[in-house]
């Protein structure tokens, strides 16, 4: 969060009537949703950003000259709500842009670093992608090996990524490499901003569950990156790194209020089957119900803190918990209520491609952005003040057993 | 929707904590369990001295009028301490039965007593086992009930209760006329229960035109003061298996640090804030009389019933062996988490509530 005095309060009803009418003049192409092939998808979702921007909805709480129009977080909320009723593109590589890429270049890089990738990003020109996993450090991050040599006012790198999604489509990446490994492993890491044009760097695909390529490897060999693409000090990545993930996990849970399996639709679904009048239905309906209000309502709350100018608390952790399991649960159901048919779309119920879908996803759900397991143990060491792990890993990192012998 | 308390509801809520840290200690509880008391009166005047009792009565009855939100509050901190009064009882049933169904005369001759703690009120709507609401068998008739209620709640310590009688029609019954009271031996002993029989008693109708409605209304108010009541309750089962896990060691190590311990805690988390975001819900769509507000009130209990029942057995499971003891107070929870699951109905009914609720909205959408 920037620090500025708290703008002057609108109205809210005249500029959600003005959205309303700017989407109805804009959007009327996007009024129902449809599934458009990679490519297609990825330069409309760019198409789209350049077309709010121009408006001043690109990134609303940013001055005009950025794409936005200085408004307040309410009103982008305002604007999610409305832009919620159509099923405008975007993907991923946006996503890591706005959730995690930008908050964190503001918070922790120099305002003319974020002016630098904020424009061309809010603009519609530039998608990010996220290089931070490798082979050998995923939940244990920290551990990651690909190094960053200083040369005068540039850096050297070689390593390899993996599991980096959209990476085939991104302008930008946000890495986070090795500087010193003579230091205790969380200490001797610095986050960069990497051109993706730059020479050195091949990203190639690696095939998912889902049967699509979403993610990729990606090996970078004597990749040069200027100094000034350096966002905060020099082994300080570990604290932007967490900034990252934190904005991950909370973007992570906040889907569409309208997907299939919302609550709502599964009642549709059960009533349709004849099965609602199961005891145990009901009470599974009951129970994902619970859960799917007690998330709005939780993110509400954080809404508000975040308004009132607190820092979102490190409980926002468990909205990802929560929702991807409840996306696993439900989409099993919507495949129970079919029984054996239940696992097989027909012409007449496309739907069910859908439910096969997010039943995979919610599997990559509770893995990527902290797995399950260790959004467990951080709830448990941040809010509820519980010891941490034993750890091993307390010496510098090429004393470490595996990195010393290597 | 505004969920956030503001600085106001913090500072009495804060207070309110202040006091029943002080006055209610787990060697008052056990004195009251073995004395088969359930209720410190000498603490009950003090609530009321400092206004706690009349939160959401109107000051035209000599409430504060702070609105529901405050009661949501108190209720909060009466859960944590798990407080031996009967404000469950009085104010969050029988007043509000009261501002909901009587007559003007009834509202000004029991809400400011109500309020000021000179009278304590109950609700008596059970017979027996089943669920609540169906198979009244209380007759009323020219101004006399006859049948039997319970369990009611603080039935010994009432001065009045609102009867739930066959039609469904509520009555206002004075308990010093002709009400003959047994007490029960229930399995949460920190809060008295007894049976109401009424044998031809005198009582006045509540003639409230739409009694079912009415009742269908005090029951989703109930609901949600009441998970405010298991959420304070489930946060300080929370709290203390926390507390406990930390400063026991086992094979070297403190407990708190095995990662069974603390996933098993950070569930429980995620079911407290959970639960507190919906009760939270809930309270600002019965402050606004929100056309959800059954839903959220459903979504609230059955939120808040499965927060404080998880961790108030976990909280004893954690505590081991000493856990089972008498003196490690687990079982103040362990008790009350069952007693708040069932006295306005079970989990199984409150799902179907719901579940009825979400079908009728999705029948109006279609
Ligand atoms: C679809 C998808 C997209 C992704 N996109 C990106 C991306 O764009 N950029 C990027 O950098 N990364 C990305 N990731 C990587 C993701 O962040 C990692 O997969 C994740 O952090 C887990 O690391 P890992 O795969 O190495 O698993 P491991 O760390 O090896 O974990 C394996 C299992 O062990 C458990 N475990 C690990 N440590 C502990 C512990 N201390 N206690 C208990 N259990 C433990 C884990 O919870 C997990 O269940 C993506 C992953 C997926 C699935």
């Amino acid at each position: 969060m920037h620090q500025t005095a708290p703008p002057a309060r609108i109205d809210e009803s005249a500029f959600r009537r003005e959205v309303r009418a700017w989407l109805a003049d804009n959007a009327a192409e996007y009024r129902e949703a449809r599934a458009w092939p990679e490519a297609e998808l990825v330069a409309r979702s760019l198409a789209w950003q350049k077309r709010k921007a121009e408006a001043g909805f690109g990134l609303i709480t940013e001055p005009p000259g950025l794409g936005g129009r200085d408004g307040t977080a309410a009103m982008a909320s305002i604007f999610a709500e409305e832009e919620a009723r159509y099923h405008t593109p975007t993907f991923t590589g946006l996503g890591i842009a706005f959730g995690m890429a930008l908050p964190t270049i503001r918070k922790h890089g120099a305002p003319e670093q974020y002016r630098r990738f904020a424009e061309p990003t809010i603009k519609g020109e530039a998608a990010w992608c996220q290089l931070f996993s490798e082979p050998s450090a995923g939940s244990d991050l920290a551990g990651l090996r690909t190094r960053a040599v200083r040369d005068g006012e540039r850096w050297i790198v070689n390593g390899q990524k993996v599991w980096s999604s959209w990476a085939h489509h991104a302008r930008f990446g946000i890495l986070l490499a090795r500087t010193d490994p003579t230091v205790v492993k969380h200490q001797g890491l610095t986050f960069f901003v990497l051109d993706m044009r730059t020479p050195g760097i091949e990203v190639r695909p690696i095939r998912q569950i889902s049967g699509k390529s979403d993610f990729n490897e990606t090996f970078l060999t004597d990749v040069v990156i200027p100094d000034a693409n350096r966002i905060g000090a020099e082994g300080e990545g570990w604290a932007c790194a967490m900034t990252v993930l934190m904005n991950e996990r909370h973007g992570a849970s906040e889907r569409a209020s309208v997907s299939h399996d919302s609550v709502e639709n599964l009642l549709r679904a059960a009533l349709a089957a004849g099965r609602l009048d199961s005891s145990s239905v009901r009470s599974k309906l009951a129970q994902w119900w619970v859960e799917e209000q007690g998330l709005k309502n939780f993110g509400l709350r954080i809404r508000a803190a975040l308004e009132r100018g607190e820092t979102p608390p490190p409980a926002v952790a468990m909205m990802k918990l929560v929702s991807a399991t409840k996306m696993q649960q439900t989409n099993a159901f919507l495949m129970d209520l079919g029984e054996y048919g239940g696992l097989f779309s027909e012409p007449d119920r496309p739907e069910q491609e859908q439910v096969f879908f997010q039943y995979i996803w919610s599997s990559a759900m509770m893995i990527a952005g902290g797995a399950d397991e260790i959004l467990r143990n951080q709830l448990a060491e941040r809010v509820l003040g519980m010891p941490s792990e034993p750890r091993m890993d307390k010496v510098p990192f090429n004393e470490l057993p595996g990195i010393k012998s290597s | 929707m505004d969920l956030h308390f503001g600085d106001e509801l913090k500072q009495l809520q804060e207070e309110v904590r202040r006091l029943l840290t002080e006055r209610v200690s787990a060697n008052l509880l056990r004195r009251l369990i073995s004395e088969d008391e359930g209720y410190d009166p000498a603490l009950w005047r003090t609530a009321a001295e400092l206004g706690l009792l009349g939160a959401a009565v109107p000051e035209q009855y000599g409430g504060s009028g702070l609105g529901e939100r405050a009661v949501c509050a108190i209720a909060e901190e009466m859960g944590r301490a798990v407080a031996p009064l009967p404000f469950f009882s009085s104010i969050c049933l029988a007043a509000e039965a009261i501002k909901l169904a009587g007559a003007p005369a009834q509202k000004s001759a029991w809400l400011p007593r109500l309020a000021s703690g000179e009278a304590i009120g109950t609700f008596a709507w059970q017979e027996g086992l089943g669920p609540p609401e169906t198979d009244v068998d209380a007759r009323f008739e020219n101004g006399r009930i006859s049948g039997v209620k319970s369990p009611v709640p603080d039935a010994l310590l009432a001065d009045v209760a609102v009867v739930v009688c066959e039609g469904p029609r509520l009555a206002l019954a004075d308990l010093s006329k002709g009400v003959r009271r047994e007490p029960l031996r229930g399995f949460d002993q920190l809060r008295s229960h007894a049976k109401l029989v009424f044998e031809n008693t005198p009582a006045e109708a509540m003639d409230v035109p739409d009694p079912k409605d009415a009742l269908r209304r005090l029951y989703d108010r109930a609901a949600i003061y009441a998970a405010f009541e298991q959420l304070g309750a489930a946060e300080s089962a929370m709290f203390m298996a926390r507390d406990y896990t930390l400063q026991r060691y086992t094979f070297g190590r403190q407990l708190a640090s095995y990662q069974a311990v603390k996933h098993n805690l950070a569930n429980i988390l995620v079911m407290v804030e959970l639960a507190r975001s919906n009760a939270l819900y809930a309270a600002a769509a019965l402050e606004a009389d929100a056309p959800d507000l059954g839903a959220a009130a459903a979504t609230a209990r059955l939120a808040a019933t499965r927060a404080y029942e998880t961790a108030a057995r976990e909280n004893l499971q954690l505590h081991g062996g000493v856990g089972f003891t008498w003196e490690a107070d687990c079982h103040f929870h362990y008790r009350r988490a069952r007693l708040l699951a069932l006295s306005l109905g079970s989990p199984a009914i409150w799902e179907n509530r719901l579940i009825e609720a979400l079908t009728k909205k999705n029948a109006a959408a279609a």
